[in-house]
């Protein structure tokens, strides 16, 4: 569903992305996992056209969307939950998530997502009024990848939404992914430095270091690696 | 007594003035942070549209109605809503990854730009001309206050503008989407907002809002030429600094407040000689207390 070859970033004098390939296939979840300053966020951004890469492909369903503004990207059926959320802190819960709609012009499509993102994040239904600024960082969590769903995508991108939340949401958030797959049947690459939650959920795994891919696996051999073990998951 | 409330009223048309052309600042501020110098010509230039449109205006509907005076103000709140988005597409954009000073600089040099071009013999020239009489000239006497048509026009459309404004802000796909552009330009893009249009869109909307204000003004203080949107556009700034800038309330607060008290002032014998320094320096005590504006947030700088 998703190809990149090669890809490489770099901002001024800095190589954030040193020639990275990966590949998501359809209906998976996939992981990317890496150190801070590794790479991840730098390569959903280039994924999602928020910044320019310098070469390399990226291809989605076949059709190159390599350096392709951010608006025609998400046109497409890709949508990115950003890392640090992002969500609009001076509109509303309701506003932001109309803004995840914002291509969207079938009001009554647009009505069933939004029962759909009440229906997994219970809690938003109960703020809608409420300025997002003033939200809980777990619920401005869910509220980002609610707002993300809107677009109605075919392929979700997650930028560590297990950031800074508490232990117990963190769980449920980590759920709610798999819900939104199995039952959306959205594919997903999800960015985690929570390397342990990010390869029990996930099928497949690769691991960045510094702008590289060093290792990709199936998840569950990652899990049992003993390079990813010391490094990411505490021994 | 009547005194006062002749000041009053005299303040709020004044600044209502202000608040329209301070509402534009801060609108652009709030989607580029960036202060946009040319603003104040911009108003200039509506009221010139104004004066070259009552002639053909009234050609079609009679002169001095009101019918005919909101024509040509509505013509040239659209003439000037396109030219604000070709300046922002000309001078602007092609700046929008440098830093802030160098888009700042450009601002300054369009503005003289303008200013400079408009003062040519074979543009406006540059002595003052007068402004025709658009709506039909009247004025009211009750109970010792004198009100004009002018100043009633003034008045009402300013509120209808804000009106129009604020539905358009809080109601609409765009208007949301330029909230939601002020808070966050790359999160508004993942949601599939092309930035720029919504920016054009500021431009524009900024703009026309400073045309109705220079025709307002123009109707009220019946002479214009080139350089009239450099004090007032001076002021209008400062306006939407005093109420907060990046705020659309606090744009529409600063400019009322200081048209009233530049009014007051003013009106006030012995030191209305004084009355800018007197109102600035008020503002200058208002922000030493409360240095965000009056509805400003306070907010860290985005880096
Ligand atoms: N806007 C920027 N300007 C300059 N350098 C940047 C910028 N953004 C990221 N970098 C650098 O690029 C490298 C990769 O950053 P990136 O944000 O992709 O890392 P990450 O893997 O997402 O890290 P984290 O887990 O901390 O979010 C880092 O060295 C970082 O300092
Ligand atoms: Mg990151």
């Amino acid at each position: 569903m998703l190809e990149i070859k090669d890809l490489k970033v770099s901002y001024g004098a800095i190589n954030a992305l040193r020639g990275i390939s990966l590949t998501v296939n359809k209906g998976e979840i996939v992981t990317l996992i890496g150190a801070n300053g590794a790479g991840k966020s730098t390569t959903l951004r280039a994924i999602s056209g928020l910044i320019k890469a310098e070469s390399g492909s990226v291809t989605y369903e076949g059709k190159s969307i390599f350096n392709q503004p951010a608006h025609k990207i998400v046109s497409q059926g890709l949508s990115q939950v950003p890392e640090g959320r992002m969500v609009f802190a001076n509109l509303t819960v309701l506003e932001n998530l109309k803004m995840g709609a914002y291509l969207r012009n079938d009001k009554a499509a647009i009505a069933q997502e939004m029962d759909y993102v009440f229906n997994i994040f219970p809690r938003l239904k109960e703020r809608v009024k409420q300025q997002a600024g003033t939200l809980s960082g777990g619920e401005q969590q869910m509220l980002a990848i609610g707002r993300a769903l809107m677009s109605k995508p075919r392929f979700l991108m997650l930028d560590e939404p297990s950031l800074g939340i508490a232990p117990l949401l963190v769980k449920t958030i980590f759920e709610k992914i798999v819900e939104i797959n199995r039952q959306q049947g959205i594919t997903i690459l999800l960015v985690e430095q929570n390397a342990n939650r990010a390869l029990e959920i996930s099928q497949r795994g690769y691991v960045l270091e510094s702008g590289a891919i060093i290792l990709q696996d199936d998840s569950a051999k990652l899990r049992v690696n003993d390079q990813v073990r010391k490094a990411y998951l505490g021994g | 007594m009547t005194d006062l409330l002749q000041q009053l009223i005299n303040g709020l048309a004044l600044g209502s003035i202000y608040a329209l052309i301070a509402l534009g600042y801060t609108m652009v501020y709030g989607v580029l942070r960036f202060i946009n110098f040319a603003h104040g010509d911009v108003f200039m230039l509506g009221a010139f549209a104004g004066y070259y449109l009552a002639e053909p205006v009234a050609k079609v509907i009679p002169p001095q109605t009101y019918l005919g005076g909101i024509v040509v103000l509505l013509l040239a709140m659209l003439i000037c809503a396109l030219l604000g988005v070709v300046i922002e597409f000309l001078a602007y954009r092609p700046l929008r990854k440098r830093p802030k000073l160098t888009v700042l600089i450009t601002a300054i040099g369009v503005s003289l730009f303008i200013e400079y071009t408009c003062q040519h013999e074979k543009v406006f020239g540059a002595s003052p001309r007068k402004f025709p009489d658009l709506i039909p000239n009247t004025t009211w006497e009750l109970g010792g206050l004198v009100v004009g048509s002018a100043q009633v026009i003034v008045l009402v459309t300013t509120i209808l503008l804000m009106i129009a404004l604020t539905l358009i802000v809080q109601r609409t796909k765009i208007g949301t989407a330029m909230r939601a552009v002020a808070f966050n330009p790359q999160a508004a893009a993942l949601m599939g907002v092309n930035v720029n249009h919504v920016i054009s869109f500021t431009f524009g909307l900024g703009s026309a809002l400073a045309a109705a204000g220079g025709i307002l003004f123009a109707m009220n203080y019946a002479s214009i030429d080139p350089l009239m949107g450099v004090q007032t556009g001076l002021k209008a700034f400062v306006a939407a600094v005093l109420g907060g800038i990046g705020n659309l309330p606090g744009a529409a607060l600063g400019g009322l407040l200081l048209g009233v008290v530049e009014t007051f002032a003013g009106g006030m014998k012995g030191i209305s000689n004084y009355r800018d320094a007197i109102a600035f320096g008020i503002l200058i005590l208002i922000l030493m207390f409360k240095p965000s504006g009056l509805l400003g947030k306070q907010q860290t700088e985005k880096v």
